[in-house]
């Protein structure tokens, strides 16, 4: 079986470019790619591209050959929805190609346009990755389901809005180094706690922003990398994908989220690690009480103890396992499809040593956790230094 | 999706509230379920009987929203809850309680109202 190597990784700044395409966006990021891979556009086999509210937001279905052109690459693509863990999704299924021998060069990532929507555009189109029938016509929000899950979090485990605000404080403080970043400045806990209430008891400084930016990495195969003397160092070493009952009031559990348990246990296993080997985690905080639910399921910190992780440093950059170091979907911007590929973006940069907070980890093995809805969806993925 | 197209099976769910009939989906292994189904989403069984639904339920949690969708612009602010009747939760509006009035726990029983922007039915949670 090849291994899965990140030869070349790209990223649009994320924050509010309403005037650009999504084909823009997208040819930025992998232009970037192709350039840090130094892989040659010609050899690329497969495209496999996330997005999530393309047809909404631009009037635009069938992307996957539009931003294979718009990469300037010509190979079969496919775009894969899957709400907010779209380009995760995609990526996973770049790696299996990869593994199967089925091809060995491939570019994956995705992209969003969302900010020219407004706050209630994009308010309205978040909320079609939930149930339309039994959520949406019930007034379910995206801020919404997860204000249903951070009340049901604190009725179970206790805790409350001032241990959520130390994530979002974290996390800015993240992103202040990160020139890519929609936010690079500091917040207080009060800043957090004073801000308008959008659902709560989450409230605006819960939320990640409403974002435009596009991702993109080229993955190749091992053979591939050692044929053309890639410097390659880091692989993807384990995937993992879970699933769950589409409308949260269907889950066993209101204030957990098993589709990223399943999804952790199996990228662990196929990666041949525990979650103590974990040095640090990008995972999906769309709202602060969903990094919580994150860690919890990637085995981080034990079930009821998420809530205290960031108030108490344990996920802090000084932390044993610093979490988001990017800032996060908080601080560095959440374009819905792209935010998958960017967490390996970021995990690469880490592993490499070229990002601002690579001293800060010890270890070599980190992991991507990227969910859909309200986590009906789930995609791990685990990155190692090998070589 | 045009306003005088129902979804049959939700629609059908909400005429049965609406007259005091409402009802689960049981499968004979006991899961409950809402419709629109061919067969149960937790063990594939193709035999569904509608089942009354329990007339109260507790509510296990909730949310008071401020930023809405479009659709509920004139509604805003609204508590949305999850409410458990035993064999199904069921998602819908908690009306008459101020948001600090209300805890999970809460005993509501389950009707249909309109909303204040469009006029479309959802399911509304009083208190009992
Ligand atoms: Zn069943």
């Amino acid at each position: 079986m090849s291994e899965v190597r990140v030869a070349g990784v790209g990223l649009t700044s994320f924050g509010a470019s309403p005037n650009r395409t999504g084909r823009d966006l997208f040819a930025e990021a992998a232009d970037s790619a192709f350039e840090d891979a130094d892989v040659s556009r010609t050899d690329v086999e497969i495209v496999r591209y996330g997005n999530f509210m393309g047809e909404l937001a631009e009037h635009q279905g069938h992307q996957g050959p539009l931003m294979a052109e718009a990469a300037g690459v010509s190979a079969p693509a496919t775009r894969y929805e899957s709400a907010c863990a779209s380009s995760a999704t995609a990526i996973r299924d770049a790696v299996v190609s990869i593994r199967n021998g089925e091809s060995d060069v491939c570019l994956v990532g995705g992209a969003e346009r969302m900010t020219h929507l407004g706050t209630a555009g994009a308010t309205e189109a978040l909320a079609i990755a939930a149930d339309d029938l039994w959520e949406v016509r019930a007034g379910v929000t995206f801020p919404g389901a997860y204000g249903l899950m951070a009340t049901a979090y604190f009725d179970q485990f206790g805790g409350g809005r001032e241990d959520l605000a130390h994530v979002a404080v974290k996390n800015h403080v993240h992103a202040l180094e990160n020139e890519k970043a929609q936010y690079q400045r500091e917040i207080s806990v009060e800043d957090v706690l004073e801000a308008p209430a959008v659902s709560e008891p989450l409230g605006l400084y819960d939320s990640c922003p409403i974002s435009d930016g596009a991702a993109a990495l080229v993955l190749v195969s091992d053979e591939y990398a050692e044929t053309h003397d890639l410097a390659a160092p880091v692989a993807i070493t384990g995937s993992g994908q879970g699933g769950d009952r589409m409308a949260l009031h269907d889950r066993e559990h209101l204030a957990r989220s098993p589709a990223a348990d399943d999804a952790a246990a199996e990228a662990y296993e196929d990666a041949d690690i525990t979650a103590d080997d974990v040095a640090a985690a990008e995972v999906h905080d769309c709202f602060t009480i969903a990094e919580v639910l994150a860690i919890e399921s990637l085995g981080i910190v034990d079930r009821g103890e998420g809530i205290a992780a960031a108030r108490d440093g344990y996920t802090t950059v000084d932390g044993p396992v610093p979490v988001n170091l990017s800032g996060g979907l908080k601080a560095k911007g959440h374009p819905v499809g792209a935010t998958g590929a960017s967490q390996l973006v970021e995990l690469t940069h880490l592993l490499e040593g070229h990002h601002p907070h690579s001293d800060a980890i010890d270890g070599d093995t980190v992991v991507a956790h990227n969910a859909g809805g309200t986590v009906a969806s789930c995609v791990v993925h685990v990155l190692e230094v090998v070589a | 999706m045009s306003d005088d197209v129902r979804n049959d099976g939700y629609d059908d769910w909400l005429d049965a509230l609406e007259g005091d009939q409402a009802f689960y989906l049981e499968c004979t292994a006991g899961h409950g379920s809402l419709p629109p189904r061919r067969v149960c989403p937790e063990c594939g069984s193709g035999e569904l009987s509608e089942t009354p639904l329990p007339t109260a339920g507790e509510l296990d949690t909730f949310t008071v929203t401020h930023v809405p969708t479009p659709a509920f612009a004139d509604d805003a602010p609204y508590v949305t809850g999850i409410v458990d009747f035993g064999p199904v939760r069921v998602t819908g509006r908690v009306l008459e309680l101020d948001p600090d009035e209300i805890e999970p726990g809460l005993t509501v029983e389950a009707t249909v109202i309109e909303t204040d922007t469009t006029g479309e039915r959802l399911v509304g949670f009083r208190p009992r």
